[in-house]
Formats: structure tokens, sequence, C-alpha cells
């Protein structure tokens, strides 16, 4: 069995928690004789798998399945597919380097401010640029990039100054050397990049994080659907390879994987990711149906009509692309920072140098000053300012279960004065839950949990949830049976129990499961899609903010009237997607800046358009793409968490700006007075970087 | 002046050494999974093992 080439495989498993899910998945899932090797990796929640080729995706899910965990297949080579993290590894061994080179030039600056002479002082900065200069070059990289790419294009950015000054500083340090002078720069130069570096890869760090967080959650990428050939065999057939024509079987529970036509079997569908509609509906063969829909009931058999870019999602694409414009033109604050600041130092650096020219010291005498000048006000802290307080945010509001994607959305989401929200999947929770459970005694509710741990029905999992969340224990029952479209069945003290449709008469649109037994009815369970638990909290919260809400559902007014009423909103109903984005240009065309909360394909132009927008974890995968952040679980008070969380984050990192500010008005007379030798410049760089940091880890504690 | 000649030496080899060891933890993934390098200690390794 060693024969075979192995074939590598990533899965997504969101629900690894602890040290006990590591083991059991790497120990159990070697028990499949075709998995040669498992490794978890706890931080992004993955499980990477060395499989026997013959090993079909709907078989490696099962042996997830039967340990207990859900599994969702991840591209094919994620390897290669992840420029981020190859940044943010790039970023890091810069990091290293200059660190590593700070410290050692540092140990011999040292030396020489301790007053180290003559030939050991020359030795000293000879040995400063032998490790300085590589450094520079290696480590600078990332900066001289940039910096060239923004003044070919005629614009200025954070990068130049540093570039210039670094550069500058180096050429004058490497001088002073060679003519045996008393000061070089090397330690300035080193410790400079060694904080900015630590600033960008912060930042890149955190993109990663989210990046692998919402990979994680994304649920549709890689799936596939069973596609029945001429012959009548089955075979598992990945999305991206389905075509037009094939015919697939989608079971309950099951997400189809394109729109097609219903050929075989009836059953009724959960549209509400696609539409936000709550109720579900039914069809028949002949009827269209379509991708990202939840087959509710039972097994249909399905003739593809467009798979892929070809379904009634590419619609919805071209409207988000069209809506993301608007995101994009916005312009990160410490670049905004940066368009007043590039000029204002070079401004400073050539004065300095232009007023000891005209004041006689030489231009020797007069570029080291305007070195000094240029290594000062350097945005050593403001590099710091912004990168240091998002993460420490960004990681805070992840212990809470919200993902943020990127440093802009923290300053989009402060910004915000009002929310829009959906309704099906937003406000209320998106599935089905049993509304009357109390009714039933407890031996009625431990046989309905022992019949619903044996189906994978969507209802059956909504009542194993709720029961087994209460100290029901499961009945005895024995030769379980489950019967698609019907239900299931067993035997129990000597009858025949069944748990499925409703049988007498009819319950109009609403979901609900009969439990019988020897076919009589002994108890009718109701479903509905209930509000989040702490909905009414959030929204008077968020109001609390000074953000005012509105509901805007794809659902019919009657279903979204009594939940308007109940939370005091007004609401727009019937809304298309199109509606949504219209809505939202309108109000920002009134001047607000809008919040949206969504979570179906059809809020995803809404969400790219909005000034800032989140999802809930259970959202379609548009809907996760393409808001700013994510919150998980049943609640909706991260909500509110995060835009205090945004504000907070954006006061400390203004807070930061004017300590920076502050310190440059000391510093920089001292500079242009020439009284800043490399002890003073050092002792100032490390000293603001510090206290930027320090105040930003304040962030920390304020959500608790 | 003379011990100058061994100290500068040793004390950029040592640096290196801690640059090399980082670059090498680096390149063979074990930064790779912080959180679940913590809890790896927890885990027993099965009875019947390799062995």
């Amino acid at each position: 069995m060693t024969a075979a080439v192995l074939i590598e495989r990533d899965f997504a498993v969101p629900d690894i928690r602890c040290a006990g899910c590591i083991a059991k998945l790497e120990q159990g899932l070697l028990r499949d004789r075709r998995i040669a090797a498992a490794r978890v990796n706890f931080t992004e929640k993955r499980v990477h798998l060395s499989c026997l080729p013959d090993a079909e995706m709907p078989d490696l899910i099962g042996a997830f399945t039967t340990l207990g965990f859900e599994a969702h297949p991840i591209g094919k080579t994620p390897d290669d597919a992840d420029p981020g993290a190859e940044t943010s590894r790039e970023l890091l061994r810069a990091v290293a380097v200059s660190g590593f080179a700070m410290m050692n030039i540092m140990l011999l600056s040292v030396s020489v401010w301790s007053g180290a002479m003559g030939a050991t002082r020359d030795l000293f900065h000879w040995l400063s640029a032998l490790i300085a200069l590589p450094t520079v070059a290696y480590a600078g990289r990332t900066f001289f990039r940039s910096a060239w790419r923004a003044v070919r294009h005629g614009r200025t950015n954070m990068d130049v100054p540093i570039s210039i000054g670094v550069l500058l500083v180096c050429a004058i340090s490497l001088y002073e050397t060679a003519t045996g002078g008393p000061h070089a720069y090397f330690d300035g130069a080193a410790m400079l990049l060694f904080f900015l570096l630590c600033g960008r890869w912060l930042d890149s760090v955190m993109r990663d994080r989210a990046r692998g967080g919402v990979t994680a959650l994304l649920r549709n990428m890689g799936t596939g659907a069973m596609v029945i050939d001429g012959d009548g065999s089955s075979r598992w057939v990945d999305a991206t390879a389905i075509e037009p024509d094939m015919v697939m079987l989608v079971a309950a529970g099951e997400r189809l994987a394109a729109d097609g036509v219903v050929i075989g079997g009836a059953s009724r569908l959960d549209l509400s990711l696609l539409t936000g509609e709550s109720a579900p509906q039914v069809v028949h063969p002949d009827d269209r149906v379509h991708a990202g829909t939840l087959n509710l009931d039972a097994p249909v058999h399905v003739r593809v009509t467009a798979a892929g870019p070809d379904t009634a999602l590419a619609d919805i694409a071209r409207l988000m692309g069209e809506a993301a414009q608007g995101k994009s033109r916005y312009v990160r604050i410490a670049d905004r920072a940066a368009r007043l600041y590039a000029p204002a130092v070079h401004c400073l650096a050539i004065m300095a140098f232009a007023g000891w020219m005209i004041a006689g010291a030489g231009w020797h005498h007069s570029l080291l000053i305007a070195a000094a000048v240029l290594i000062i006000t350097c945005p050593c802290a403001l590099g710091l300012a912004v990168p240091a307080a998002q993460i420490v945010a960004a990681g805070a509001l992840m212990r809470r279960g919200v993902l943020i994607k990127d440093g802009s959305a923290l300053e989009r989401l402060a910004e915000v004065d009002l929310a829009l929200v959906d309704k099906t999947g937003t406000l209320t929770l998106g599935r089905p839950e049993a509304v009357d459970l109390d009714r039933f005694d407890i031996g009625i509710k431990s046989l309905i949990l022992a019949l619903a741990q044996a189906s994978r029905h969507p209802l059956s999992e909504a009542l194993t949830r709720e029961i087994s969340a209460g100290d029901t224990r499961p009945a005895e029952v024995t030769s379980l049976r489950e019967t698609p479209g019907f239900g299931v069945e067993a035997r129990w003290a000597g009858s025949i129990v069944t748990l499925g449709r409703p049988q007498g008469g009819d319950v109009g649109d609403a979901l609900a499961t009969e439990l019988a037994v020897d076919g009589k009815s002994v108890a009718i369970v109701h479903f509905a899609d209930r509000l989040r638990p702490d909905a009414h909290a959030a929204i008077d919260a968020l109001r609390g903010e000074g953000l005012d809400a509105m509901i805007l559902s794809g659902d019919r007014a009657e279903a979204v009237a009594p939940i308007a009423r109940v939370l005091g909103l007004t609401a727009q109903t019937a809304m298309s997607p199109q509606d949504k984005l219209a809505a939202i240009e309108r109000q920002a065309g009134l001047g607000h800046k809008v919040l949206m909360l969504g979570d179906g394909l059809n809020d995803g132009p809404a969400l790219a358009a909005g000034h800032a927008s989140m999802a809930p974890g259970s959202a379609s995968d548009v809907g996760k793409n393409a808001a700013d952040c994510i919150f998980l679980g049943d609640r909706l008070m991260p909500v509110v968490d995060t835009v205090r969380m945004a504000r907070r984050t954006q006061a400390i990192v203004r807070q930061n700006f004017m300590a920076a500010i502050g310190y440059n008005v000391v510093a920089v007379p001292l500079a242009f007075m020439g009284l800043v030798t490399p002890l003073v410049a050092a002792i100032a760089m490390s000293g603001s970087s510090l206290i930027v940091v320090g105040n930003a880890l304040r962030l920390k504690r304020a959500i608790r | 002046m003379n011990g100058l000649v061994f100290l500068i030496p040793i004390a950029l080899g040592l640096g290196l050494l801690g640059l090399v060891a980082f670059f090498w933890s680096l390149r063979s993934g074990q930064l790779e999974d912080l959180d679940g390098a913590a809890l790896r200690i927890f885990i027993e390794d099965e009875e019947e093992g390799e062995a």
C-alpha cells in the first residue's frame, strides 16, 4: 500500500478547540487506511492530510464526520496560493536581521559613547558599517521599493522620507568613518529600520490572521455534488468541474452547487441566504432552483443548467464589483498623515541644510545636521502608531469572536453613524429553531432526541442541538432507519416510533415535525426562525452609541413587520439586491456613513457598498467575503462591542499621533541646532516608540 | 585592545548564531502553529504507538 503516490489535501475544521481535538483528529484519522498522515494546525484551524489517490472527497469528509468534526476542503495547493503569508514571513526575516544588526551596532556604539578614542573608535565605526550596510540593503528593500514606486508616479508616501533618510544617513556615516570623524549614525539607521519593520510586520500579521479565520469559515469553497452518470452510477464532482446537463443528486441538508431544473423528486428549499425570504419554497419537477440554496426535506435530482460563473450569482458579483469601488477610494489615516508629513520633513531637512550653509558651516557639517533632522523626524513612532493600536484591538476582538479583515476596516468602523440591518440571518438566527419544545415532558423529549440524533436533516439537527443542551438523555431505541423524504423510524419498547413530516392535515408554510408511536401522533414540534437572543439590547446599545438602525429586508412585509415592531425600527421590505444598494447610496448621499449588517447573497452588494460592514459567521460565502468583519456566535452584541472598540482604537491612534508630533516639536529644534548626537537620536527614537506601543497596549483592557 | 580581537568576534558570532537559529526555525515551520504547539504537550501518545 505504500506503492501509490500520496496526494496532499487541506481541510478547514472550525471546531478544533483543545488539545483533545488535536489528538482525536491526528490519531483518529489514521484509522482510515487511505489516510497516511494527518497534521493539525491549531492556529489556523486546519488539517493537512496525506492520503492515497483513491480516497474521494466525500470519504475524507466522512472520516472527519465520524470523529464528530465538520470539515471543509480548501484549495488544492494552498501553499503557493497564499501570497500574504509569504509577505509576512519575508517581513519577519527582515525584522530579525535588522534586530540583530541594531543590537550589535548598539553594543559597539555604547563603547564609542562611553569614550572609546582614536584607533578603537575607528575600528568600531568600520565594524558598524560592515554590519549596517548589508542590513540596510536587505531589510530596507520593502521601503525602497515602495518609495521608488511612489516617486516614479510623481507621488510621495511615508516611505520616501524613510528611504532618503536612511540612505543619506548611511552615506554620511560612511564618509565620517572613512575620514575618522567622531559621529557615525549607523545605529540610528538600523534602529529606524527595526522599528518601522515591526510596524509593517504587525500590520501584515493582522491581515493574515483575519484571512486565515475567514478561509476557515468559507463553507462553499471546494464543495461539489454527487453526480449521476448515464449508467446510473454516481460519483463526487468538485463544484468547479460541474458542467451543464450533468444530473446532481442533492440530499436533504445539502446545499446546491449549481443552478438547475428539478427533474425528479419534490422537496422544500431554504432560500434565506439567497433572497432573505424566511418561508421555505416548495419545489416540484420542472421548477428552477439556484446554487447556494439548502435542500430541506427530501433528495431531489437536478439537471444542471449553469455552473460556476454562469449562475444567478454572477449578476450579484457584478453589482458587488461596482459597489466595492467606493470603498477602495478610502485613504487610511496613516497615509493621510503621510501626505502632510512627508513634504514637511523634506522641507525641514532642506531648510536645516540651507541655514547652516548660509551660516558658513561648510557642506559637510550642514549635511550632517540635515541628516540628523531627517533621522529625528523620520516617522518611527508614526509607523508604529497605527498598526500597534490596530493589532491590539483586533486581537482583543478576535478573542470575543470578531474577525477584522484589515486595519482600514477598523478605521472606517469608527466613523459610522447609521446602521442598516438585514433581517433574516442577521437580526434573526437564520436557521429553524423549535419554538414549542417546552410543552413536552422529558419522556417525549428523550424519544425525539434518540430519533433526531440519527439524521442529518436540518430540523433533526436543530432538535438534537436544543434538546441535548438540557439534561435530557436519548431514549434506548433499536433498529434505527432513515427514509429520505419521510423521516426516521425505530423500535422502542415494543412499538414502532417515527419522527417525520406531519401526516394528518397540512401545517401550511410553517416548518414542523411529528413524533408518532405506532402510527398515532404524539407530538408536533413547530419551527421558526427566531430573533437573536440579545437583538433588542444590541439595537438599544447601538442607539446609545449614536447609531440609528433601520431594517432592509428581502422578505415579505408580513414577515418583517412583527420583528420591526418588537425592536422599534422602521423597515423597508421586499428589496432586491439593487434596492439595498440604492438605499445605501441614498443614505451616503445624505452624508451618512453607513454600517451595513447582513448575511445573505442578496446583501453582498450592500455589504460591499457600506462605509463599513459586518456579517455573522453563519452568512453566505459571498456575504463573508464582502464584509469588513465577521462576528461568530448567536449574539448580536459583538457588533456594538466592535464599533466601541473601533472608536477607542481611533482615539488611541490620535493620541499616538499627538505624542509623535509633541516629540517632534521638542526634538526638531535640537536637531536644527546641531545638538543631536547619535546618542540623543537613539534615546529619542526608542523612547517615542516605546511610548506609542505602551499606549496601544492599553486597548487590551478596554473591552473587558 | 588585544582582548577585543577575541571578544568582538565572539559577541558577533553568538548574535549570528541566534539569527541563524531563528531563520532555521522559521524555515522548518516551527512558528506555523504557535497556539497548537502550546497545547500539544497535553496530548498523550497512543499506547500501542509506533512501538
